[in-house]
């Protein structure tokens, strides 16, 4: 027994060592790349032969980027609070009462999430044009928090669905307000629910590219990923790779950061032990 | 501490069904009720209108001469413990215990005594820091109780609180949850499907059925003196046998044999509509070895011969199992007591299940001649399930004049 067992986590060890690696190359070969000085950036090696700064040092000099990682933490930040509020709300509901209409809604929320977005770009600039919305922040929070919530309400109502009824109803019985249970009980249970579906929602919001490059024109409210795109060089011969690397770099370290923060309080298990087990 | 009256209470669910009908009820103050009846019978929903968890569609609910139809839980003061005991569990058992305290707003000391001193009644101080998931059946079950009690509520309601518990641990409970209602003198409504339960528990039994109160009374009363057939078939383990009669010159015909009847029964049976068909019912321990019986208790009873199908002894006493000829005594109640109990099957003809004492030399296979007193027999109307012995509200057999 011990031997399989053995050779199983060896096996299984192996396979995850495959899975990482081939995911985060890539990962490291822009990080490299944002640390070679433009001379050797094509040379070809996993490790920089001569180390640099430079290519951070300007990404931070140019007003450009700055304002657009401002933007774009503001901008994910807000429709992912947004999202995840309404979601929670929505996906209470869903989960616990029976109202006429409920599976029209259940429908409908999943076929905006599966609308192509790519047909919606058009409209959405005409409307945004007309409404004075383009090119703000609301006119990008507002697409995202649409695209969000359908994905939001999924993840939390199947979260509110394992809290026991029975829960509820003892808070109310305790004392609480219908506010009180959901807050200090319900809440706090659905927690590991409500912090993954913040994850994936700022990470939707973090990579949009489509919409950022339709619904914007100006540094007002362009985020990063459009920011990289119009990174140019001081002259059209020189390349600006080692900046766009850099600039990659820089902007995947919040979304680092959020997960790991997150992660620590997404602990499975939580509701064990309310009702009988 | 409050009494609790309940006025023609009743509940329609949107969709039409009745869950209950037009329950009356007067819990006094201190009083330890139990709602009993088969799954669906709407003690449940009788004991969720009482907390406030469900609307109340017709009649009036009143808790200390307030009434209370349209407060919210917790403005009803009252404490509810859980079939599930619905502990959080992200919190410890202190915080538990503590939490309809500190949503009551009391200051951090009292909340403190208060939570030791219930968790001293129910033993649970060693566990006070634990959290629900690293705690035993029986101690989550004391946690729930615990919740309960500690913030004085004027009533305390139980919905099967010990059903999730194994046998054993079940019997010592009820104990506890006895003396604690004693000790306290909380007015208690307590939900069993258990009739165990409702008959060591209660003082008073409330016995449901469909939606409606079927009879209430204390525990000996609803077990001596059954209303109807539906009472006298869910009190009581093993349950009363129940026989076709058929009503024939001023007697009655049965498997066991003919029963005389008494002048009351009799002119109540003359009456032109009066039911030819009747269901004849006794209690297992009204049987007895006929060779034990002496010759004074024999002439209150009648004795029949009956082929022995099973034993079981029981140490103290013997449950003795007869096959009897006869049609099946058939009543409504009767299917449904039977589908309650999972019964769907029944092996066909008619069996009777007595109880009869250890000195019996009874064997299986062999055929026994069996006594069975007259005095405690109860006659029901199998379309109404009435039970006709029931003489202002007494039951004295079937030879009462």
């Amino acid at each position: 027994m011990a031997e399989t067992t053995t050779r199983a986590k060896l096996r299984w060890g192996l396979l995850d060592v495959i899975v990482v690696v081939f995911a985060l190359v890539p990962v490291l070969w822009i990080a490299s790349l944002s640390f070679k000085t433009p001379g050797t950036l094509t040379d070809g090696r996993f490790w920089p032969r001569e180390w640099t700064l430079d290519n951070y040092r300007t990404i931070f000099e140019t007003d450009q980027f700055v304002r657009a990682l401002a933007n774009s933490i503001g901008i994910a930040l807000i429709a992912t609070a947004i999202a995840v509020v309404l979601g929670a709300m929505a996906a209470y509901a869903i989960s616990r009462l029976d109202f006429p209409g409920k599976k029209l809604l259940v429908g409908v929320s999943l076929l905006i999430a599966m609308f192509p977005q790519v047909s919606l770009v058009s409209p959405l600039f005409e409307i945004e044009r007309q409404l004075g919305l383009f090119d703000t922040w609301p006119g990008l929070i507002l697409p995202y928090i649409t695209f969000a919530l359908p994905l939001a309400i999924y993840t939390l109502s199947a979260f509110f669905k394992q809290i026991p009824w029975d829960l509820e109803k003892a808070a109310k019985m305790d004392g609480a307000t219908q506010g009180q249970a959901f807050r200090r009980v319900i809440a706090p249970l659905a927690a590991p629910g409500l912090f993954t579906t913040a994850i994936l929602v700022f990470i939707f919001c973090w990579n949009d590219f489509l919409f950022a490059i339709t619904l914007t024109s100006t540094e007002r409210a362009r985020t990063v990923p459009v920011a990289l795109s119009f990174f140019t060089g001081e002259s059209q011969f020189e390349d600006p790779t080692g900046a766009i690397c850099a600039a990659a770099v820089v902007i995947t370290v919040p979304i680092i950061l959020f997960v790991l923060f997150f992660q620590r309080r997404i602990v499975s298990g939580l509701t064990s032990g309310a009702v009988k087990g | 501490m409050a009494d609790i009256v309940l006025d023609k209470v009743g509940k329609r669910f949107p969709d039409g069904t009745v869950a209950v009908r037009d329950v009356d009820l007067e819990i006094a103050d201190g009083e330890f009720v139990i709602l009993v009846g088969p799954s669906g019978c709407g003690k449940s929903t009788t004991l969720n209108m009482i907390a406030g968890l469900e609307d109340i569609s017709s009649g009036e609910l009143r808790i200390g001469g307030q009434r209370v139809n349209d407060k919210a839980p917790r403005d009803r003061d009252i404490a509810m413990v859980f079939q599930s005991y619905a502990l959080y569990p992200n919190m410890t058992v202190r915080e538990n215990m503590a939490f309809p305290l500190r949503l009551a707003k009391l200051d951090k000391e009292t909340i403190n005594s208060k939570v030791e001193e219930a968790a001293k009644v129910l033993e649970l101080t060693p566990l006070l820091d634990r959290r629900p998931a690293n705690l035993s059946g029986g101690q989550r079950q004391r946690v729930a109780m615990g919740r309960a009690i500690v913030r004085q509520p004027k009533a305390f309601l139980m919905d099967e609180p010990l059903s999730n518990l194994d046998a054993k641990l079940r019997v010592q409970m009820r104990t506890v949850v006895s003396r604690l209602q004693k000790q306290l003198g909380t007015t208690t409504v307590y939900v069993t499907h258990d009739q165990t339960e409702a008959m060591t528990l209660g003082d008073r039994v409330v016995i449901m059925r469909g939606g409606a109160v079927q009879q209430v009374g204390p525990p000996q009363e609803l077990y001596d003196h059954p209303r109807n057939l539906f009472v006298a078939g869910f009190i009581g383990s093993p349950s009363m046998n129940f026989l076709h009669a058929a009503v024939q010159d001023g007697k009655l015909r049965t498997a066991v044999g003919d029963v005389p009847i008494g002048d009351r029964i009799r002119r109540g049976l003359e009456a032109g509509d009066a039911p030819r068909e009747l269901i004849l019912g006794i209690r297992p321990e009204h049987f007895e070895d006929a060779e034990l019986v002496d010759d004074d208790t024999r002439r209150r009873g009648l004795e029949f011969e009956a082929p022995v199908d099973i034993v079981e002894s029981m140490g103290s006493d013997k449950y003795v199992y007869f096959t009897v000829e006869g049609e099946r005594a058939s009543a409504a109640e009767l299917e449904e007591l039977a589908a309650d109990a999972g019964a769907d099957f029944s092996g066909g003809g008619a069996g009777l299940v007595t109880r009869l004492s250890a000195e019996s030399a009874v064997r299986e296979g062999e055929s026994r001649r069996v006594w069975f007193n007259l005095e405690k027999i109860h006659l029901f109307d199998p379309s109404t399930g009435r039970n006709l012995t029931l003489h202002e509200g007494r039951s004295s057999g079937a030879l009462a004049d």
